[in-house]
Formats: C-alpha cells, structure tokens, sequence
C-alpha cells in the first residue's frame, strides 16, 4: 500500500497532533468529573447550591461529557453528515420520553399524596419491613 | 482552466456506502443507537418511578464506602470508577488510533491497558454491591434505607435496590462482554491476524462499543449518584 510511507513518518507519542486531541478531550472529561464531585460535596457540607440549580448543573455537565465522548472518541464528528443525523435524529423520541414520563410519574405522586387509599395499593411498599 | 472546480460529491448515487463507513462499523453504530434506547429506558422508568414517590434514599449516604476503609465517605469510591473507565476509554482510542497508523505492538499495548481497566471497573462494582448487599441491607426487593420515623428507622421503597441493580447490573454487564470481546481481539492483535487483514476495523468497532459502555456510565453516574 501507498500509505504505508506516511504510516512511518508518523510521529509518536505526545508528538501525534492526534494524540495530542485525544489527550485534550480527556482532560477536560476529567476537569468535568471533578467539577461535578465538587458540587456534590459543595452542597454536601454547606448545602450551598439549592438542590434545582445543583440538578441543572449536573444534567448540563453529563450532556458536555456526553458530547465529548461520542464527538470525539466516536468519531461521529469526523464522520460525515449523513451518518451523524441516522443516529443523532431517532434519540429526539428519548427528549419526548423523559418529557412525559417525568410528567407522568409527578402526577402519579399528586394523585397518591391527594387519595390516601391509593398509598396501600403503590407496587412499591415494602410491607414485610414497614410494620414496626 | 487551472483552478481546480470543487464539486460537491453526491453520496445518494450509488455504487458506495452513503455513510463512507464499512458495513461492520454501521451495523455497530445502529447497535448502539438501539441499547441506547434500552438504556433510556430503563433509566426513564427509573426516573418516573423515583418523581412518583414522596421519599427517596439519599445517595451520599447510601454510597459513602470507600472500599474496606472504616468511616463515611460519600461518592469517592463511585468516583473513583468513573476516572477508571474514562481512562480505559482513553486507553481504547490510542489503540483505535494505532490501529489506524497499523501498529501491531501498540495496539497489543493499548488494548491490554484497556482490559485492566474494565477489570478494575467491575471490581470496585463488586465492592459496592456487596456493601450495599451485606451492610444496608438493599436487594432486589428490600430496602432497609427509609426515612426515620418517631426515631425507627422504616423501609423506604423497594424500587431503589430493583432499580440499581438491574441498571448498573445491565451495564456491568456491558462492560463485562466489552472485557471478554476485547480479550479475543487482544488475542487476534498478537497473533497478527489483523496484520494480515490489512487494517484494523475490528479494533475501531470494538472502540465504538466500548466508549458507548463509558458513556452510559456517564449517565448512571449522574441519576444514581449526583441528583
């Protein structure tokens, strides 16, 4: 093969513009990682960031390293648009998903919390230990 | 003329693959697309179940064990695996990466780093459910973790030891055929099957699943641990 020239010249290591990249990418999942502990213990010890906030903080931080994984280590950036949109477009029915079904589960605490009967009938009491 | 026309190439006319990747990689990348699903929804049950009900186990609680080390301390030692499987996944690209540039040696290296990492990974998962099992008294179907009431600790719902163990169970799962799959390709790399092929596919698709695994661990890490 032709390639194989330029497969030689390569440089290694650290010298590789792409491992370089790569090196970047996991730096920047570990500063993530570390920021969103913080926060955990942040609000831990001072209960500091009010427990939404904490929450959306979390959830945007998840989808920046979720972005990261699959643009980079995935490739799906490099690769091209018809393929990024096959897989990107089905996961909108995950959106829709968590949209009704969160909703769904808040009512269902309304519903039980307003008609105490329906408490006894949730699937998820333990009645074997809740007696004492 | 001597400037060059560039012409935009038209992937819909036939003859080649309108995504320019092998069918092996497509085929994965639509695996993955659906486990998401299945992951999303297990999470999404999850989710659903955990809005529904007035009390929910606290997690720097539940997870404060570092391993056999006596004390609390919350979410070290979930932390601790989440930097594990992000460096196997680091590990698993440059061995993607030398598989491009067909560097048997490296990818042989990479690889083998890879597979320690998965390992380390499922130890410390053992560790934390065999805590969670023995010590706080969480199954499938019992959860001793309840609010306190009159000064009696109660039952909370039994839907956060169901819900963790089947999840993280799935995904352990993930990562224990993605430690199997890289042993055989780790095999094929030192035997030079690869080197005959010719190219390295199999390692890149095997990378595909592999940072899918880290992914959801992402995910797991956040609605079990963090919120």
């Amino acid at each position: 093969m032709e390639h194989v020239q330029i497969l030689e010249d390569q440089p290694r290591g650290l010298k590789d513009p792409v491992v370089r990249t790569l090196i970047r990418v996991f730096w920047i999942l570990l500063c993530v990682t570390i920021v969103e502990v913080g926060f955990a213990f942040l609000h831990y010890f001072t209960d500091f960031p009010p427990r939404v906030l904490l929450n959306a903080i979390f959830i945007s931080l998840t989808v920046v390293k979720a972005f990261f994984i699959v643009a980079e280590f995935m490739h799906l950036r490099h690769e091209l648009k018809n393929l990024i949109f096959s897989v990107l477009v089905p996961l909108l029915f995950i959106i829709w998903g968590i949209t009704a079904f969160l909703a769904d589960g808040n009512s269902w605490k309304h519903m039980r919390n307003e008609t105490p009967v329906i408490e006894h009938l949730s699937p998820w009491r333990n009645d074997m230990h809740a007696s004492h | 003329m001597e400037t060059a026309v560039k012409v935009k190439k038209n992937w819909w006319t036939g003859g080649q693959s309108p995504y320019n990747v092998s069918y092996g990689k497509l085929m994965m990348w639509f695996f993955l697309v659906s486990d998401t699903f299945t992951f999303s929804a297990l999470l999404i049950s999850y989710g659903t179940t955990r809005f529904s009900v007035n009390y929910w186990p606290d997690a720097n609680y539940v997870f404060n064990k570092f391993f056999i080390i006596k004390g609390n301390m919350p979410l070290l030692s979930v932390s601790l695996m989440t930097f594990i499987l992000i460096m196997s996944s680091v590990t698993m690209v440059l061995a993607v990466h030398a598989g491009h540039l067909k560097r048997q040696k490296e990818v042989a290296k990479w690889l083998f780093f890879t597979i320690i990492g998965g390992l380390a990974f499922l130890g410390c998962q053992a560790f934390e459910w065999t805590d969670l099992i023995t010590e706080k008294g969480v199954t499938m179907t019992h959860n001793l973790l309840g609010p306190v009431v009159n000064g009696h600790a109660t039952a909370g719902p039994s839907a956060f030891g169901a819900f963790f163990f089947t999840i993280t169970g799935f995904h352990g799962c993930h990562v224990f055929s993605g430690v199997i799959i890289n042993i055989i390709i780790l095999i094929n790399v030192l035997k030079g099957t690869y080197e005959k092929r010719g190219h390295y596919e199999m390692v890149e698709k095997i990378g595909l699943y592999w940072h899918f695994v880290d992914l959801v661990w992402v995910y797991v890490f956040t609605c079990f641990y963090l919120l």
